[in-house]
């Protein structure tokens, strides 16, 4: 499960390989471009956020991210991300056994419509709902009459975050689970475990960190989504704004230190995730890279 | 070309690769380095090659200072463990890239790198192969692109790195006769890098003996084999029995026997001290009966007469495990079985002293 | 097909994945079919073909393109940088080159809008050469740069890291230069991935809402491009032009992504040799 960092003679690093190495200034130009790129994309931006949210003072920060509308919002986010990731990392975990386990006709489509929303623009993830279920539609006037509302409500949100955030559980654990083998189930099952408890014992077990990874990146997009919910929330202030739209909101409404600053814990909160994403994506390709290997290679 | 290595260190973050090494390389020899993983001969070959650069020490070739020579200006051929073939292109692009990649000024001409491509994939039998990717060849074949790869550009010197390391035993047969027979063909001077003991034994002209990033032993595989220079190499090379003991008045103690130390050992004899001694399998005669003063008691334990020899295991008087071949013959007239008590006496031995 | 299988749990994972399939994302997704196919070809072409949604398409293919140039170019520098070199902070900066992943797309829409603004940080560095960037095209290729920045690094660099150091030694040793090493040996075997980087980077910029809205200003016939246009036709409330925008545009990322896909087993099947 470890990364092998180790060397021997023959396998020493890079910098040392006199064959390979880049002439120095090519190096110092190459790391420049770099740094002049990331810094221009990455680093600039989250520096901006940080210092826009704190223009006007602490004072103005905390009255902004405390404000009722804000409580409301980071609720409603928070809500929204229990429902759905819960909900995808369980079909995650169903479709990953199903593709990882199983060979059978069709396979391979069904494994590119788990993908499909992927490649849906937000905008069209969040339409398709207004089309299914909006007021001006037979489903629509039916759930109205039972005195239901889903579009421009939470509902709505709801749905439309589990749509965007769909494939994100199923597309980490199909890898892990296709590297963790399926030996270890065998044998559970030759010793008379049942298929529920060779589940629980044997293979989440295995799987572990290609769950918490799909849990990491399926929180943070569901926390973070904005195109598809912008498009069903009817943008009704304090009722249906998850975070990031009120960052819209204020912003549209000139409060640009509110916006920062509401803004800055979504920031701070994407930070999280990639510090996340970073330890745990680690050991998922890892588990991965070495179940590909038989034998380790012969350094002389 | 002759290669002339002085005084070449090479470190890695604290750890000696290797360490002062010396070695004279003759023209056209065939010459192997041996040893186990670590020991130094695949960072020799490297830096040989100039893909590694030594710490200190200086190599010559036919002379001539190559410190200040870069990989490309070199021209050795390199044949890689792995090969590194170039997988998007094909057979014959691999080859030709050598000659397609030289300056403008001295590049060969569309149809003469066409022909001596050619030429080059007759020699290794794969001209049939030409227009194949390396993903669609097996293991030997590969070998043998990578081979005629670097023949390509007529390198002064042939380096490989373990050359049938990642082959299967019977294509490794084949591949070392066809070796053998192309180095007498073009006598170039060829450096290969093996762990394989009977590899190095049976293709090198010298066999280099390494170990912990320095020379044991450079000779003949005649010499490295029947005269090991110390108790490395007699025990890196073939099956040995090790026995300790103390070593007086040219005589070898151990347990309550006395052997007279081999007249092979020259003046080891009048050393005293610790000592081990070594004794070959073969070299160990069996007996009913004691045969002298140099023989000495030991019961049989286990018996294998698969093989074209006889490998019997048995117990030393001391307590010691020792390993005796013999030829079927004389196991049948002895009609040893486990249990038997015996009396072993070595036809020569090897000692060496512990520098106390 | 009938397979006796000692795993256990094919029919009741079977059932979950393709009932929760149709019901978040088969169905829905259909309903754009319906409505487009409702309002029939003639009026099809009149949303599709109408000068507005020309000019979105136009400005969105246009500056998904730059874009994803941009990416390509720098990512192969980035990547080669982060595989290769060793330098501190190493494994941070890696892990940040997933930011626009990972932020909302609001909150990156607001922060570029106020850095390329009149007086923002960049902004008033450019505005003295008359150079607009908020609310001008521009802005729109700088918003699409900054969410489509991981993709060629991500796809490249794990093809980097396999990538044997002995290739380029072996070209050396065959007398090649560095850079007959890096465009003859290395840049073809990256190659697949570089390609596949954009045109992954491309579909995300095709689709992208978030972060354009704020900068793009959000101009008809200027600065709007095709998510935009969607969004004001649903604000509308005009159901058919949004459905048949979208049509087009699902079809645009349809072809890039499987383009994508075939590429990326394309690589992975030449390189495990």
């Amino acid at each position: 499960m470890f990364e092998n960092f180790g060397f021997t003679g023959a396998n020493a690093p890079h910098s040392r390989r006199v064959g390979v190495g880049e002439p120095p200034g090519v190096r110092r130009a190459l790391l420049a471009i770099t740094f002049a790129f990331l810094g221009l994309f990455l680093f600039l931006p989250l520096a901006a956020v940080f210092t826009e949210a704190f223009a006007k003072g602490l004072g103005v920060y905390l009255a902004a991210i405390s404000s009722q509308e804000a409580r409301a919002a980071i609720r409603l986010t928070l809500t929204t991300a229990a429902i759905a990731v819960p909900l995808n990392v369980g079909f995650g975990l169903a479709a990953a056994w199903l593709v990882a386990r199983f060979e059978f006709p069709g396979k391979q489509f069904l494994a590119t419509l788990i993908d499909l929303p992927f490649s849906v623009s937000p905008v069209i993830s969040g339409m398709l709902f207004v089309l299914l279920l909006g007021v001006r539609t037979p489903m629509g006037e039916w759930l109205a009459d039972h005195g239901l509302r889903i579009i421009f409500a939470e509902p709505g949100i709801v749905l439309a975050t589990i749509f965007v955030t769909f494939p994100i559980a199923a597309r980490e654990l199909i890898p892990v689970m296709q590297a963790s083998g399926q030996d270890e189930e065998e044998a559970a099952i030759v010793l008379g475990a049942s298929g529920f408890q060779m589940f629980t014992r044997v293979t989440l077990p295995n799987v572990r960190w290609g769950v918490v990874y799909g849990v990491v990146l399926c929180a943070a997009r569901a926390m973070g989504e904005f195109g598809a919910v912008s498009v069903v929330s009817g943008h009704i202030r304090g009722a249906t704004n998850t975070m990031p739209l009120y960052v819209e909101i204020l912003y549209n409404d000139y409060e640009f230190s509110a916006a920062f600053a509401v803004a800055s814990l979504l920031a701070l909160l994407s930070i999280v995730t990639l510090t996340l994403k970073h330890a745990v994506g680690r050991r998922v390709a890892s588990q991965i890279k070495h179940a590909g290997e038989e034998l380790p290679r012969l350094a002389a | 070309m002759s290669i002339e290595i002085r005084n070449l260190r090479k470190i890695f973050g604290g750890f000696v690769a290797l360490d002062n090494i010396d070695l004279a390389i003759k023209e056209g020899e065939l010459v192997a380095l041996l040893g186990l993983s670590g020991s130094g001969k695949t960072t020799l070959l490297r830096i040989i090659a100039g893909l590694e650069a030594p710490d200190a020490g200086s190599i010559h070739f036919r002379g001539a200072d190559a410190g200040s020579l870069s990989v490309r200006d070199r021209r050795i051929g390199f044949v890689f463990q792995h090969y590194a073939l170039f997988r998007h292109m094909t057979v014959f692009e691999n080859v030709a890239f050598g000659l397609r990649v030289q300056p403008r000024g001295s590049r060969p001409s569309e149809s003469a790198i066409r022909a001596k491509v050619h030429e080059l994939l007759r020699m290794v039998q794969l001209d049939f192969m030409a227009h194949r990717y390396p993903s669609q060849l097996s293991g030997g074949q590969r070998q043998r692109v990578a081979l005629a790869r670097t023949l390509a550009i007529e390198p002064r010197i042939l380096l490989l790195d373990e050359p049938f390391g990642s082959l299967d035993a019977r294509v490794r047969q084949e591949l070392r006769r066809w070796l053998r027979r192309l180095h007498r063909q073009l006598g170039i001077t060829c450096v290969f890098v093996t762990h394989d003991q009977d590899e190095a034994l049976e293709l090198a002209d010298r066999v280099v003996v390494m170990n912990a990033g320095r020379i044991e032993q450079i000779g003949s595989p005649e010499d490295v084999y029947h005269h090991p220079a110390n108790a490395f190499v007699a025990s890196f090379l073939g099956n040995v029995n090790l026995f300790h003991g103390r070593i007086e008045d040219g005589r070898v103690y151990l347990g309550n026997t006395s052997l007279e130390v081999g007249a092979a050992n020259g003046s080891v004899a009048s050393a005293s001290g610790r000592a081990m001694l070594y004794v070959r399998p073969h070299l160990l005669e069996i007996d009913r009966v004691s045969a002298g003063p140099g023989s000495f008691p030991a019961t049989v334990k286990s018996v294998n007469a698969a093989g074209p020899q006889v490998r019997i295991e048995l117990v030393a008087e001391w307590g010691d495990p020792v390993s005796v071949d013999l030829g079927h013959d004389r196991f049948t007239t002895l009609e040893l079985a486990p249990g038997a008590k015996v009396f072993l006496s070595p036809k020569e031995n090897r000692v060496f002293v512990y520098e106390a | 097909m009938k397979r006796v299988h000692a795993i256990p749990g094919f029919g009741l994972t079977l059932g979950i994945t393709v009932a929760y399939l149709s019901v978040i994302v088969l169905i829905p997704l259909s309903t754009i079919f319906f409505k487009t196919a409702a309002i029939g070809i003639h009026e099809f072409f009149a949303v599709v073909a109408a000068p507005r949604t020309l000019a979105a398409c136009r400005l969105s293919f246009f500056a998904a393109t730059i874009a994803a140039i941009i990416n390509s170019a720098f990512g192969v520098a980035v990547a080669w940088t982060l595989v290769r070199y060793d330098f501190p902070m190493r494994g941070a900066i890696d892990a940040m080159v997933d930011l626009p992943f990972a932020l909302p797309t609001s909150v990156a829409g607001i922060i570029l809008t106020a850095l390329y603004a009149g007086n923002g940080w960049i902004g008033r560095w450019l505005t003295p050469f008359g150079v607009k960037v908020a609310f001008a095209p521009a802005g729109v290729v700088v918003a699409l740069t900054f969410v489509g920045l991981p993709f060629v690094v991500r796809t490249l660099q794990p093809v980097l890291e396999d990538l044997d150091p002995e290739l380029e030694e072996a070209a050396a040793t065959l007398g090649a230069s560095r850079l007959q090493a890096f465009t003859r040996v290395t840049l073809p075997a990256l190659l697949p991935a570089i390609l596949a980087g954009f045109t992954l980077a491309f579909a995300r910029a095709i689709g992208e809402y978030g972060s354009v809205v704020f900068i793009s200003g959000n101009l008809p016939m200027r600065t709007e491009v095709l998510p935009l246009l969607i969004m004001s036709k649903l604000e509308q409330f005009d159901y058919a032009g949004a459905a048949a925008i979208a049509m087009v545009t699902l079809l645009i990322s349809a072809v890039l992504l499987f383009a994508a896909n075939v590429l990326q087993r394309w690589s992975a099947r030449r390189l495990t040799a």
